[in-house]
């Protein structure tokens, strides 16, 4: 689906025209990427959150070529899926939740080891 | 930034709505997203970015509280790619 086709499905069902649609359809993107510009964070309940991520200057590497390429420092938005469209997304696919009725293991640890830590969500980058 | 923040900029900026009016449009909006991304059909929205399913293979894991190796069962999850034209505005500031 693209904008076009949202702005018009929003059209469709709310009886608007399909300009003050595409206005409604606007605004909500533009006010979330002028919040995300100013770094302020996102929070739609049931759909998920943005945030932004500082990334510090590193030395990738040119996947095809094998050369070292300079990533300067900079800013990317991460988006975390909220809890009912990480549901719903993944109900049909899945025969149930049965397997798996949370998220994260919350069985009595007994010692604790140290590396809890590293339990980020995936902080994919592109490198070039 | 919340969803009643996103409601009060549609106020302000499309005019015509009352606040439940505009409240019921932005869920509506969401709502539509939801449906779509459920399918397993992706969205584009130029400017912004993509939200994409993808489909992950079951691979083993471990419980990082345990060290205990499990299976990571096959699921669906969502993911989202900023477009560039986002990735630009974030950097161009100071």
């Amino acid at each position: 689906m693209t904008k076009s086709e949202l702005i018009e499905r929003v059209a469709q069902e709310s009886g608007l025209t399909k300009g003050r649609a595409e206005m409604v359809v606007n605004t909500i993107f533009e006010s979330m990427t002028h919040a995300l510009v100013a770094g302020d964070g996102i929070e739609i309940r049931g759909f998920g959150s943005f945030t932004v991520r500082q990334y510090k200057a590193y030395e990738g590497r040119n996947p095809r070529t094998g050369d070292v390429v300079h990533v300067a420092p900079k800013r990317l938005p991460f988006f975390k899926v909220g809890k009912e469209l990480r549901e719903r997304v993944n109900g049909r696919w899945t025969p149930s939740e049965k397997v798996e009725p949370s998220p994260r293991p919350t069985e009595p640890s007994p010692p604790k080891p140290s590396f809890t830590r590293r339990r980020d969500e995936n902080l994919s980058e592109d490198v070039i | 930034m919340t969803k009643a923040d996103i409601v009060d900029k549609v106020c302000d900026r499309v005019g015509g709505f009352s606040k439940k009016e505009a409240a019921d449009l932005v869920d509506q909006v969401f709502d539509t997203m939801k449906q779509v991304l459920e399918t397993g059909e992706k969205i584009k929205i130029s400017g912004f970015g993509n939200f994409v399913v993808r489909d992950k293979k079951p691979r083993p894991g471990r419980n990082p509280q345990t060290g205990d190796e499990i299976t990571i069962e096959a699921r669906r999850v969502l993911t989202f790619k900023p477009s560039n034209v986002l990735k630009v505005a974030l950097n161009s500031g100071e």
